[in-house]
C-alpha cells in the first residue's frame, strides 16, 4: 500500500473539490472514485454568506482526508502564510504547496517553491509539492524536507496528459522511492492509466472528472484507469520493437501455395 | 475605527482581533485571520490589537484543486 508521510493512503486517485456542477455531484463522484484524499483551498469568507462554513460542513461528510493547497499563491510569503492559515483551519499539517510563476501556465515558481518547502517542513508541515519534472529542483525539494512530490503533467486544468514523457520517466528512475504524484493535466483515463504504467504512485484529478458531461461516470472511469495501470505496471510491460513479431508460432505453418 | 476586512472598508469599536470578528459577524465561524499579511493563530486573537487601515484578511474553506 502507498505510504505518504507515515499514513497508508487506501486509494492512488486523489480529487480536486473544484468546478463540479453541484455539491451533490461532488458527492457521488467522490463515493464512486474510492478516493481517499480530497483537495481544498481558503478563499475569503463574507460574514452574511458564510459560504466556506457550509462547505466545511460538506467536505467533513464526505469521510475522506484533506489536502489543502495554496492555490493562488505567487509569493514564498503568501504561500506560507496561507499554509499556515490552513493548517489551523483544516487541523493537518498536510499542505499541497504551489507557489505559481506564469499565469498562463500555471507553471510552478520552482526556486520559490523550495524556499517556501524549506520553511514550512521546518515549522512541522507535511509538504506536497506541485513541482515540474525538472531533476535538479526535485532533488533540493526532497532536501528542502519534503518525502512526495508532485509533478505536473501539463498546465493545471489543460486536459493535455503527460507532455513530457522522458522528463517524467527519468524522474521516476532518479528517485524510485519516493512518492510520485502525478498533479494536472490529466484529461482522460488513458492518461491516468499512462501515469500508472509509468510506475507513478497516484494521481490528482480535478478538472477532467468536474468537468466531465457526467463527472460521476468518469470518476468511476478514472477509478478503474488507475487501478488497471497500476496492475500493469506491477505485471511488467513488454518492451515496444521498431518490427513485427508474429505472435502466432511460425513453426508448423502449413505450405499451400 | 475603519479597518479592510477582505479587501472592503469596515467600521469597528473593536480595538483586538477577537473582539472585531464577533463585530463583524464572524463569531463561531471556523476562520483563519491575517492581520497585514501575517498569520495571527486563534489563541492569539484576544492579544491582537487593531489599530486604523489594518489590513485583515478572513479566510474559510473552499473548493480546490
Amino acid at each position: 500500500m502507498l505510504s505518504v508521510y507515515g499514513t497508508e493512503l487506501r486509494s492512488r486517485l486523489m480529487l480536486g473539490t473544484s468546478r463540479y456542477p453541484s455539491p451533490a455531484v461532488l458527492a457521488e463522484a467522490v463515493k464512486v472514485s474510492g478516493a481517499g484524499i480530497v483537495t481544498v483551498s481558503l478563499r475569503r469568507e463574507s460574514s452574511g454568506e458564510r459560504a466556506g462554513q457550509a462547505f466545511w460542513s460538506f467536505v467533513r461528510d464526505l469521510g475522506v482526508r484533506v489536502l489543502p493547497n495554496t492555490a493562488g499563491c505567487h509569493s514564498v510569503k503568501e504561500a506560507v502564510t496561507t499554509a499556515q492559515m490552513a493548517r489551523e483551519v483544516f487541523g493537518t499539517s498536510w499542505i499541497k504547496l504551489e507557489v505559481i510563476g506564469e499565469d498562463d501556465t500555471l507553471q510552478p515558481d520552482v526556486f520559490g517553491l523550495v524556499e517556501a518547502a524549506r520553511i514550512l517542513a521546518n515549522e512541522g508541515f507535511e509538504v506536497f509539492p506541485y513541482t515540474t519534472e525538472d531533476l535538479v529542483v526535485a532533488d533540493k525539494l526532497l532536501a528542502a524536507g519534503c518525502r512526495v512530490l508532485m509533478p505536473w503533467g501539463a498546465p493545471i486544468g489543460s486536459g493535455r496528459g503527460l507532455n513530457n514523457l522522458f522528463g517524467l520517466k527519468a524522474l521516476r528512475a532518479h528517485f524510485p522511492d519516493v512518492p510520485l504524484v502525478i498533479d494536472a493535466g490529466i484529461g482522460v483515463p488513458s492518461h491516468a492509466a499512462q501515469a500508472m504504467e509509468l510506475g507513478f504512485d497516484a494521481v490528482l484529478i480535478n478538472t477532467a472528472v468536474a468537468q466531465a458531461a457526467n463527472p460521476v461516470l468518469m470518476a468511476e472511469a478514472f477509478a478503474r484507469a488507475v487501478e488497471a495501470g497500476r496492475a500493469a505496471r506491477k505485471a511488467g510491460p513488454m518492451e515496444p520493437r521498431d518490427l513485427a513479431v508474429p505472435s502466432t508460432p511460425v513453426i508448423g505453418t502449413a505450405m499451400l501455395r | 475605527m475603519k479597518i479592510l476586512v477582505n479587501g472592503t472598508l469596515c467600521d469597528t469599536t473593536a480595538t483586538d482581533l477577537a473582539a472585531a470578528l464577533k463585530d463583524l459577524g464572524y463569531g463561531g465561524s471556523t476562520v483563519a485571520t491575517a492581520v497585514n499579511g501575517e498569520f495571527i493563530p486563534v489563541s492569539l486573537r484576544p492579544d491582537s490589537p487593531l489599530a486604523e487601515g489594518d489590513r485583515l484578511e478572513v479566510l474559510a474553506p473552499m473548493q480546490g484543486g
